[in-house]
């Protein structure tokens, strides 16, 4: 199968590439990328991607994929398929499965059901302690072999500081990365939203903004202290952007992501009580919001990541403080990631490394870039399409979005995961 | 006259001009309380259906008397903590009230934000009873109109209120509904308990219960939770006595004919000494008294002249 794609805009920030090209698409690789015409058309299918940006295919290095376990809310299946809908042909599942994801068994069945059903390559990150339970550490030599890609107790944090050092250090003598869920968990108690002034309205309960930083200033010493790959997830905070900034600064061995939702809303969308908007960490303040844009922009944040957490109505139809953490955001998060270079925020190839070429770096994954010899994963994305977010078509399985409703510019319109189509937009 | 809404959720969603309304009818039905005959039939064929998930004789046997003293039909229920945990969810909950077609709901429950999750689901109009953290607009009503009626006003008057803020429902109505009246409210008590980002609800902070009630027309003083000591929010509750525990001796800072409050139910001798207590700046009966009237007023303008 041969797809040639024509006189799109090609953006390959590994290789610092921006302009026109042809793509040559052929037995699952990139074969070429020329300028328009040389490569010649005939008996090739083409596909006419005049006004469009061809990106190599993105990568979520944060999902929760829900299986095995609690296909209720997701499965590979339609998780990947929200992915490819969203424009990614690429996600590392977290380990917080049922059961947990701490042994090759499991990472080894994930591969087995992407493989069989999926739409997207996934990425199992095995558990950094047997059982998420921060207690000891898991097998991590046999979950690379069968697969794993990082390690992390996601939704779990390591609370106890020695054990965190020596998974690091367990960690650096297989050469995998270590994601820090960084959340003390004394200090966020029974808190369900920022601790701010609209915490101090709702008489909801607070999670302060030092519950994440601690942590992450904790992690960053011990990144220090052992010279491993320390990967932080989800950072909401300008302390922890401040924090990550000057660990950078120093040499320290550590990369980080945020989210869609952490740039994009702030603690003012829990009033009205909508459980939709409750994540953990929560959304923070508007000073926070602007914190997390600059460390895009300035290199500080590498990736942006979704973290989507499908939740069905069982765990958000409730009162507040009874619903899950979590909302989702593959299908949402080019989107919301491109009102960043509409605003000027960030630029296009900026945007394009922090959802593509830096998680696949970050994880070491293939892909990242359309250098020939490549994997034949890319994105075709129109800038300027209008479209309505409507949870009612998503294909994930969970509708647990804050952005039902939003009007958004800019959309993946085709997905292709190893030379084949596997996401169309349909007008 | 009624109010424009179906629900009385909080404070803060009030205008001033709706807080005014309510306070003024509550003092016209407060006559009928004084009647042999306590009973106008106003709200006859009505049915109000009073849901706690919170144990509270007192606030639940308010707004009984409160309905039952306009005619309508009360039926209540009370759902213990723990069986709500295994039980139905509140969306069964609601699904099954608003099956029996009651005409107003009154509920009390631990989440905040539980009465606007049935509000958006039912029909009926709900009255908020206190959830969680949140509000108890009903108190703040009765203890505005409580101070309107020692003061004839509500503008300009020093308020200060003492103790728990952050686990106080009555305290966050009550801010809302003084500020919004015009009144300066100052609260004191340890910084354990009094929640960041306090200030931008339009309240000064003082560093201490001396400071808070100098000049004060009103003291409030909050119910300490006995539980909190063991939660790290204070030492002792002989330190939380001494430190911010209203006695006679702060009634000389404030104003000569300062009003002592408290929602009750009171603690004696932690929060507030017997001689304040009983003493003759304490508004703290009336209070129970008021509250019966502003919850038929509430109750008469949400379901007025909806037949
Ligand atoms: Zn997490």
């Amino acid at each position: 199968m041969t797809l040639l794609i024509t006189s799109g805009l090609i953006i390959d920030p590994a290789r610092n590439l921006e302009e026109p090209r042809d793509l040559l698409l052929e037995k699952g690789k990139v074969a070429a990328l020329e300028p328009a015409g040389v490569i010649p058309k005939e008996g090739r299918k083409v596909i006419d991607a005049q006004g469009l940006v061809v990106a190599p295919g993105l990568i979520d290095m944060h999902v929760h994929l829900r299986e095995p376990g609690e296909e209720y809310k997701e499965t590979i299946e339609t998780g990947t398929r929200a992915a490819a809908k969203g424009g990614f042909t690429g996600v590392a599942c977290m380990p917080n499965t049922r059961p947990v994801n701490d042994n090759a068994s499991i990472t080894r069945y994930i591969l087995d059901q992407a493989k069989a059903v999926g739409s997207a390559r996934v990425y199992p990150v095995g558990a950094i302690s047997m059982g998420s339970k921060g207690e000891a550490l898991s097998e991590y030599a046999d979950q690379k072999a069968a697969g794993a890609v990082a390690f992390s107790d996601d939704g779990w944090p390591v609370m106890n500081a020695l054990l965190m050092r020596r998974a690091l250090e367990y960690a650096k003598t297989f050469d995998m990365p270590v994601i820090s869920h960084a959340e003390d968990l004394a200090l966020r108690a029974d808190g369900v939203m920022h601790e701010g002034k609209v915490s101090v309205r709702l008489g909801l309960k607070g999670i302060p903004a030092a519950a994440e930083e601690v942590m992450v200033y904790r992690d960053v010493r011990l990144a220090r202290l052992t010279g491993a790959r320390l990967h932080i997830a989800h950072v909401s905070t300008a302390g922890a952007v401040a924090i990550i900034r000057e660990a950078k600064a120093a040499g320290v061995n550590v990369t980080a992501e945020t989210a869609p939702h952490y740039f994009t809303l702030t603690d003012e969308a829990v009033v009205g009580f909508d459980t939709n908007a409750k994540v953990n960490p929560p959304l923070r303040s508007e000073w926070d919001r602007l914190a997390v844009i600059e460390g895009l922009a300035d290199g500080t944040l590498d990736a942006v990541a979704s973290d989507h957490a499908p939740h069905s109505v069982l765990e958000k139809d409730l009162e507040f403080a009874a619903a899950a953490f979590g909302l989702i955001g593959l299908e949402t998060s080019l989107g919301l990631t491109l009102r960043l270079v509409h605003a000027g925020e960030i630029t296009l190839r900026r945007a394009i490394a922090l959802l593509s070429a830096n998680p696949a770096a970050i994880l070491r994954v293939p892909g990242g870039t359309l250098a020939p010899g490549s994997p034949a994963d890319v994105t075709l994305i129109d800038l300027n399409r209008e479209w309505t977010v409507d949870t009612a078509a998503f294909a994930s399985r969970s509708r647990n979005c804050p952005f039902h409703g939003w009007t958004l510019k800019g959309k993946a319109v085709m997905t292709i995961l190893g030379g084949k189509v596997v996401f169309k937009e349909t007008n | 006259m009624e109010l424009r809404r179906k629900d009385l959720l909080g404070i803060a969603d009030l205008t001033r001009e709706e807080i005014a309304l309510i306070l003024d009818n509550a003092a016209i039905l407060k006559e009928i309380s004084t009647r042999s005959i306590k009973k106008v039939p106003t709200l006859r064929g009505r049915t109000v259906v009073t849901l706690f998930y919170e144990p509270s004789t007192r606030t639940r046997m308010s707004f009984e008397i409160a309905a039952k003293r306009l005619s309508a039909d009360t039926v209540s229920l009370t759902v213990a903590a723990s069986s709500a945990v295994k039980g139905e969810t509140l969306a069964d909950t609601a699904a099954n009230l608003e099956a029996m077609r009651p005409d107003l709901l009154i509920i009390r429950h631990q989440a905040s934000g539980a009465p606007h999750f049935l509000a958006k689901r039912l029909k009926c109009g709900v009255i908020n009873a206190g959830d969680g953290l949140h509000e108890h607009p009903t108190q703040a009503l009765l203890d505005m109109l409580t101070v309107k009626e020692a003061k004839g006003r509500l503008h300009g008057l020093k308020v200060a209120i003492v103790g728990d803020i952050l686990h106080s429902r009555v305290a966050r109505s009550n801010i809302h509904g003084f500020t919004k009246m015009g009144s300066e409210v100052t609260v004191a008590g340890p910084a354990t308990l009094l929640p960041p980002y306090l200030d931008t609800l339009g309240v000064k902070i003082a560093p201490s219960l001396e400071e808070a009630v100098a000049g004060a027309d009103v003291i409030m003083m909050l119910r300490i939770q006995l539980e909190r000591m063991g939660q790290m929010f204070f030492s002792t509750l002989r330190e939380y006595s001494k430190q911010f525990g209203l006695a006679l001796r702060h009634l000389d800072l404030a104003k000569k004919d300062v009003i002592i409050m408290h929602p009750g139910p009171m603690n004696r001798g932690v929060e507030i000494s017997p001689e304040v207590a009983d003493g003759p700046h304490s508004v703290i009966l009336d209070q129970v008294t008021n509250g019966v009237a502003v919850r038929m007023a509430v109750m008469l303008l949400l379901m007025g002249d909806k037949a």
